[in-house]
Formats: structure tokens, sequence, C-alpha cells
């Protein structure tokens, strides 16, 4: 039996905001439980929440940059529900009537390109958390997340396996990046997701019946939990069974989803326009101020550095991956004058790498952009080998000082001069004999001992390949 | 000097004829000897009002007083005050400070009038006797054995009682007006948006809106004046300039337009009221206003819209006193779901639970069309009837209630009975429109009220009407035996 996965997901992106959504507290994470959570947050008897516009532009932004529509009127609507860290029984949120509407997006997966449909986005505020350790079997609650700004995402059921749903959801993460409506910081839960999950028949054209997955907050989560419930449902209906519809939830140290609620137990959420709030009418004016906002989109980004620089559609995919990384290769080139494709290697080599290992993001970078320009300048006309530029780049590093200081005090330059080569080609064809003869004899791989010996004597700074080439002369001759 | 207006007290200390001081603490002795008895206020702020007394004496003397400076006003206790409780009538809110002041609070403090009380109301202002108040029913000083009306009622007893000069009240479905009318006092529900909701506790809020109570026109004018505006915290609140309400007053009435609906006139109203009303109209026929018939048809469908519209409001308002972060809360919770269940089971009143149930039912998944969409579509044919009327007439005219206040218990057991009490003021508030009860005359020993129902932000009008009316009658000045 051939079956098919039918994945739909629900993103959950933070809105970069300073404030709430309605209320003035500010939303930054990690303060001191409750600290940022003001009489609006805590639903004290009557308060009234203001829209902040803010959020209201950046879920514009996205719903520009995904080609959906903006509704002219949209609607808040209360979800109501019981729960301790939902301060009023509450949620704000959107429901017939979102802000955004039908948008689009195209992925590739092992190379083909695939347009995934999103069927809404719409604005809600976050609820609280409940603190379950520290109070000896009593539950803290901490409203300091209460009434942040939400951008729910709502794909069409489009994805047919984990790894497009981890592609669709990686391509949104770098979008709202770019957008700067969302730090995309998955572990502090300002980017997770819900997958609704099912598997029918290959060619069916009805869907099976689907399972909610809640609160995936990592690309990896994502990708395993889809799998696990992809094999769990289909394992249930080959042996007879049926899939119910309910709410799993997925616990990534035993890496399997457990039942939460079934849909009998689920809420009725009792939906109805919010009397506190007016629709939210969004004029042409306003739609224009944001689209002048728009940045280079990622999509086109990645184009232009495949035209432009000649690269890879792979150095290209991984150099575009966010706006910070984009700017800074472009500043590279731009201040290296130099070859594009050289600048890509640097970059998401060396570069990369020393970031990594310091944990550092690339703005926060100990090399900048024209210090490491400056650098793979010496590269290019010849001053360094490339070998000893990954030395430099080391101590550049280190000590923050530039390429060409470095190069001059510990006297990398390299060794282009042909005679002072060939001098020391010759003396040690003359100190080892014996391998002189043997190579001549057609032991070709000593080859690579007499470049060993002339790069030793050199102290690396011969230029390889014209030692290379001196060399396979004079031994050959 | 208790029996002097707002406007007459302005004048007096601005005069210096008596100190702010002197006015609060005549009232306050006045709660200390009569309010026992009527059980108007809920908290009185005894303290606090003679500091702010004293302040607005500092003021006065400074010559920069406003035409509120000094006098004494008391508060529904349905807005919040900073520091002094704030029950809403209610057991869950027994014990619940504010730590912020409602605007019309904070604008009155603004003006340097003087707080004397939080006055007593329906629980949550569902009710229309006062009869479901955490804190026990308020007597109608009219007669103690009668209702004063509600939820406003402990704010109608007062200012009937002379026990302030001006109070605030809320009306969802009638609340200002039919106390107002059941005391013999004056009151005005403002458009809705036009005074700020925030820190006015939520019942229904797509029709809850504060305004003033007080024995004259006049009075509610200066009152209104401080408690109007835009106020950037309620995104309902309407950003339109406020006219001056008192040089409104003066205002002609010949040639007004008064709308008298068939629909208010017929089967259901007191014939002795209806007598009343008739005298009353041709008081206004004699200032010079014409008189026409006319027809709202989709009255009969405003109490049924109302009781769907606002108990499923109220229902999700009031899922936030829920015993976690403020309120009541019941004794040893065995778990989230007991501490629920018991904490607004002990802590709401029967009234308050039935109208939560009704609400929760009419917004439930399958009846939300039946019943919630269905009512709103009432509330547009109902305002669509009004928006007609106006093209006809400029103030509607009928009476505030179908009866005067009824005795204690004679409706608490019919809930339905209880709800038709509102059924002319209902769709005022379904269409968001302003309207007025102003004394008129008595059946018996009971005052009746009149209704005037104006267009959209039109309560200079209906103030005008009132005054010119309150200028050739006297109901106004009457008060009950032992209040005087």
């Amino acid at each position: 039996m051939e079956w098919e996965t039918v994945i739909g997901l629900e993103v959950h992106a933070q809105l970069a905001t300073r404030s709430k959504i309605f209320s003035g507290a500010a939303t930054a994470y990690g303060a001191e439980p409750n600290t940022q959570a003001c009489a609006i947050d805590l639903g004290l008897p009557g308060v009234l929440p203001v829209l902040n516009r803010e959020a209201v532009r950046m879920a514009v932004k996205f719903g520009l940059a995904i080609g959906a529509t903006i509704a002219p009127v949209s609607v808040f609507a209360r979800k109501n529900y019981f729960y301790p860290d939902l301060p009023k029984g509450y949620q704000i949120s959107q429901y017939d009537l979102p802000v955004v509407a039908t948008g689009q997006m195209t992925i590739t997966v092992d190379g083909a390109v695939k347009t995934i449909g999103i069927t809404r986005a719409h604005l809600e505020e976050d609820a609280g958390k409940s603190l379950h350790e520290d109070f000896h079997g009593s539950t803290g609650i901490d409203l300091n997340r209460a009434g942040t700004p939400l951008l729910e995402i709502v794909s069409e059921p489009d994805l047919r396996s984990a790894k497009e749903a981890v592609a669709y959801m990686k391509k949104l993460h770098a979008l709202v990046r770019y957008l700067e409506i969302c730090d995309g910081n998955m572990q502090e839960g300002s980017f997770r997701c819900d997958a609704n999950v099912s598997v029918r028949r290959k060619g069916d054209s009805r869907f099976g019946t689907r399972a909610e997955i809640k609160n995936l907050n990592s690309f990896r989560f994502v990708e395993r939990a889809i799998n696990f419930e992809v094999e769990r449902q289909i394992e249930l209906i080959e042996g007879g069974g049926a899939v119910v519809q309910e709410t799993r939830l997925y616990d990534s140290v035993k890496d399997e989803t457990r039942s939460m609620r079934s849909k009998e137990e689920a809420n009725d959420y009792r939906y109805f326009p919010d009397p506190d709030l007016l629709p939210l009418e969004i004029g042409a004016a306003l739609i224009g101020e944001v689209r002048a906002t728009l940045p280079e989109l990622p999509d086109a980004k990645q184009q232009r550095f495949r035209s432009d620089y000649a690269l890879s559609d792979y150095d290209a995919e991984v150099l575009t991956a966010t706006r910070e990384l984009a700017d800074f290769y472009e500043a590279v080139v731009r201040s290296a004058g130099c070859d594009a494709k050289l600048c890509a290697n640097w970059v998401m080599g060396d570069l990369s790498a020393a970031l990594n290992e310091a944990n550092l993001e690339i703005t926060a970078s100990r090399v900048d952009a024209d210090r490491l320009a400056g650098l793979l300048q010496r590269i290019a006309d010849d001053t360094i080998s490339g070998k000893l530029a990954k030395q430099v780049f080391e101590t550049m590093w280190q000590e923050g000082a530039t390429a060409d200081a470095i190069i001059e005090r510990e006297g990398l330059r390299q060794i282009t001069d042909s005679s002072a080569i060939e001098a020391i080609i010759d003396r040690i064809m003359a100190d080892n004999p014996g391998q002189l003869a043997q190579y001549r004899a057609g032991k070709d791989k000593l080859f690579g001992f007499f470049v060993g010996q002339a790069m030793k004597a050199t102290q690396g700074k011969a230029n390889p390949q014209q030692l290379n080439e001196l060399l396979k002369r004079k031994l050959d001759a | 000097m208790h029996n002097s207006t707002i406007a007459q007290l302005a004048e007096g200390l601005r005069a210096g004829r008596f100190s702010s001081l002197e006015l609060t603490q005549a009232f306050l002795q006045r709660i200390e000897r009569l309010d026992p008895g009527l059980n108007c206020y809920v908290t009185v702020t005894a303290e606090q009002a003679l500091a702010e007394a004293r302040a607005a004496d500092a003021r006065l003397a400074a010559g920069n007083a406003g035409p509120l400076t000094g006098i004494p006003i008391s508060q529904k206790d349905i807005f919040c005050t900073q520091g002094v409780r704030t029950s809403c009538g209610s057991r869950m809110l027994d014990s619940f400070v504010a730590p912020y002041d409602a605007t019309v609070v904070e604008r009155f403090k603004q003006a340097g009038a003087v707080m004397l009380g939080k006055l007593n109301m329906d629980e949550f202002a569902m009710g229309s006797s006062n009869e479901t108040s955490f804190y026990g029913p308020v007597r109608n000083p009219w007669d103690t054995g009668c209702v004063p009306g509600g939820s406003s009622g402990g704010s109608a007893a007062a200012v009937a009682a002379r026990l302030t000069p001006g109070a605030t009240g809320t009306d969802t479905g009638g609340s200002i007006r039919q106390p107002a009318s059941f005391c013999g006092i004056t009151g005005i529900k403002p458009t809705y948006g036009r005074v700020s909701r925030w820190g006015m506790i939520a019942f229904a809020s797509s029709l809850d809106q504060g305004g003033p109570m007080a024995r004259t026109a006049e009075d509610c004018a200066l009152m209104l004046q401080v408690m109007a505006g835009f106020d950037e915290r309620d995104s309902t609140s309407v950003d339109r300039p406020v006219p001056d309400y008192r040089a409104a007053l003066g205002g002609s009435v010949e040639g007004l337009r008064i709308g008298l609906p068939k629909e208010f006139f017929g089967e259901g109203l007191d014939g002795e009221i209806a007598t009343v009303l008739q005298q009353a109209i041709d008081e206004l026929r004699k200032l010079g206003a014409t008189v026409h018939e006319i027809s709202l048809p989709n009255m009969g469908l405003s109490v049924p819209a109302y009781y769907v519209v606002a108990p499923a409001e109220c229902s999700s308002n009031l899922a936030r006193y829920d015993g976690v972060r403020f309120g009541y809360r019941c004794e040893a919770p065995k778990d989230l779901h007991d501490l629920y269940c018991r904490s607004r089971g002990e802590g709401f009143g029967a009234e308050v639970k039935r109208r939560i149930l009704i609400g929760t039912y009419a917004l439930s998944a399958g009846y939300y069309d039946a019943y919630y969409l269905k009512a709103q579509k009432i509330r547009r044919l109902i305002s669509e009837d009004f928006r007609k009327a106006f093209e006809q007439v400029d103030v509607i005219v009928g009476p505030t209630a179908p009866s005067v206040a009824f005795k204690f218990g004679e409706k608490t057991a019919d809930p339905i009975a209880m709800y038709l009490s509102d059924i002319y003021t209902i769709a005022v508030n379904l269409a968001g429109l302003p309207g007025m009860s102003v004394p008129v005359g008595f059946c018996g020993r009971l005052p009746v009220g009149m209704q005037l129902i104006g267009n959209y932000f039109d309560e200079a009008r209906l103030l005008n009407v009132a005054h010119r009316y309150q200028q050739v009658t006297d109901w106004q000045t009457r008060a009950p035996e032992g209040c005087a």
C-alpha cells in the first residue's frame, strides 16, 4: 500500500514590537515574572484593549511579502476558554475576518520547486506561562508574555512530507526575519508551529482524519514529530484501526507524539467579535506606506546573487539565508573588488566556522567585512597564498588587526621571485640525492616530498603554483 | 444646602456663602443619618472627601476653580477608584481595590469635585430593581417598601434623598433612565462612545454607557460636560468635540418636532402613567413643540435581542473572575476545576449566573447563528427604525418605564417580568442613541419619568428640551417625605 502524507502548518511568529498588542507593557524576554504585565495584561476589571498600530503594520508587511490580500476590514474576535494563564478568560484573536488572506510561498526540496498556499495570517495575543516547578505542588503564573503580539500564519494542506514542512517553515523563518517583524528565536518561543498531519492512500481525493501536533519549537522537532506521527497513523490504519481527530503533544525526549485531548473534549471557543475593539480598517495609504518599507526579499536576492555574482544555487541560498549574512557578503565583495566566488568561499567557510565556534551572529563578527576584504585582496594579488591566508585570518580573528599589518609583522609576504625559489630547489636536490634518484627512476610520489621540503625551507611563503612549476621542470630535467 | 441643585451650590461656593468643606460635611452627616434606612452607599469615603473638599476650597480661593470644583459627587460602585474598594455590587469584588481610576472618576477629580462615596447597584449592573446587590437592596426614598429601580438604584435613590447632589450611573438597557424614573430624578444615557468606558467595569461592552444622574437637566449638563470626551484608552470612545451643554440649555423649543412612537403608547403601558405623560407632552406643546405620531416597527424585538446580546457579552466579560488573580477565591480549592467552580459559584449571585448561562448558550457552536447573529441583525433593524424616525422628528418622547416603582419581591420570581420593565429603554442601547429620563409627575406617591430619545450625539438638544420643561414645571424640586 502506498501512502501519501498531507500536512498543514500553523506557524506562530511573535511580532517584534516594543510593547504588547493591546497594552503599553514591554515585550522583552526573560524579565522577572510578572514585572512586564500591566493592568490590561492582568485583565483587571474595567480595563480595555487598545490596538498596537505597529503590530498591524507588521502583519501588512508580511501579507505584502507573500503576495496576499490585505483585508480592508478585519475583525478581532474573542476566543473564550478558561485557563489560569489566560487572564481574561478569552484570547483576543481574529476568526472569520483575518487581516491577511490567500498568499503563497515557493519552497525547493530536492531540486523541485513547489508552491505552498498560505490560507491566512491573523493577529492575536499570546497567553502567559504556567510555572509548575518551585511551588511545592502549586502552579505559579507568569503573565509577562500575556498580550505579546503574534501573527498566526496558516498554510493550506499543501505539504506532502516532513521535509517539505521543514523547508516551508525555514523559508517562513527567513522571511519574517528579512522583514524584521520577528526575531525568529525558536528557543524563546518567538517562532513555533502546530502541525496538522494526516495520511491517505495515494490517489485518494479525500483527506484522511488529521491529528494536530502542538507547539513544535525547532525544525528538528517538526521533522521528527511529523515522521513519527505519519508512521503511527499508517500503522494504525494498516492494523485495521482508524485515526481519531485529536490534539497531540510531541515529546522530544521519547521522540513520540501522544494524545492531549480528543475532538469531543475540545473546547467550544464561542468566538464572537470583540465589542471592545472596532473593526480594523486598512486603507490604500497604509498599504502603500508599508510597501515602501519592504526590503529585497529572499527569493529576489537569491536570484540576483546568482546573476550578479555568478554564484551556484547552493552558494546563493546559503548567503541569502539571513539578511545580515547577505549584507555582510555584499559588503565584502564591494570592499574587496575581487572575485565574488572567492568572497563567497571565505564567508561561507572560514568566517562561518569561526562564528560558529565563538557562537556569534554575523553582525557581531570579530572580523568585519572591510578587514576580511583586505585579506582577500592579498590572496587575489598573490601577496600570500590561500594557505597562509588561513593563518592570517586566525590572527585577525584573535587580535583584530588588519591583514596587511599581520603580513608585514610576521614577514609572510609570498616569495614570487623565480630565481630565489630556483636556488632553494637546487639546494634541496643537492641535499637529497637518494630521493632524487628514486624519483627519476619513476617514483612520482616523491614529488610531494620535494614540495614539502621547499615549503619548509621558505616557511610556506613560496608561491605554491610557481613552486610546483619550477620544481617539476628541475626534477624532470 | 442639600435641597439646592449643583448649579446653585456652585454659585454659593463661588460667592463664598459656604465652603466646600461645610457642604461636604453637611452631606456626610445626612448620609450618616439617612442612609442606614435606604442603603444607597456601599462605601462612604468621608476622610478622603474632607481632604478633597479642603483642596477644592483652596482652589476656589485661588480663583482657578471649574464649575464643579468643591461640589460633592458620588460614584456608582462600577467605576474603579484608585485605593477605594470597587465592588460592582458583587461578593466577587467585595475586596477588590483597583490600582487606577476610571476615566470618569479621573475627570471629576481633575474638575475638583469631591467624592462622597461609592453607590450601591445591582450586581455587575444586572438587574432592574437593585435586589441583586450583594450589599442588600436600596430602598426607594418615596416609598421604602418599593424598589428604586436598577441597576443604578443607589445613584437614583441617593440623589432623590438628597444624600448627594449628583451621581454617576451606567446604562446598558435602561440602568440610568429606569431608576431615575422610579426615584423622580433626571438622568441621561449619552450616545455610545460619548463617555469613556475605561475603568468602568464591563457588563455588556457594546451597550454600556456611563452618564450623569442629578435632580435637574442643568445639573446633568454640568456633569456631562466633565464626563464626556474622547479617551484614547477606550477604542470605542468617539473623537468628536464636546459641545457646551450648559450654553445649549437656553435654546428655544419653538418648532421642535416631537415624535411619539405608537408602539410606546399601546398595550402594556399603565393608564395613569399615560395620563401623566400626556400632560407633560402638552407642556412641551405649549412651549412651541409640534407632536407627530411615528412608528418604530421593530421595537417589539428589542427585549429578546437584548437578552441575547447582553448576556453573550457578559458571559465573556465575566470570565476573568476566576479566583486566580483577584477577587473572591473559595476556601481550600482541591484543584483547578474546583477553584473555578466554587469561586464563581460562591462569588456570583443568581441573576449574574443566569445571564452567564444564557450568554454561554447563545454563543455556543451550533446556536451562534440562530441567536447571536440574529440578535445583531435585529439590532441593525432597530437602528434603521430610529434612523428613519429622526428624518421626521427631532426628539422621540415616550414613557421611561411601563410602571412606577414596584414592591420588593414583586418580580424576583419571574425574570421575564423583571426584564420587561426595561421594555422602553432597551432599544435605545441597542441603537447606541442618547436617552434621558425626566420627572413629569406622580402616580399616587410614586414618581413618573418621561423618556426623551435623541439622535446620535444630540445630548445638547435632549438637555435643552428637558431644561425648558423644568423651567415651567417643578417636579424636579419635589423631595420625598423625610428627605427635604
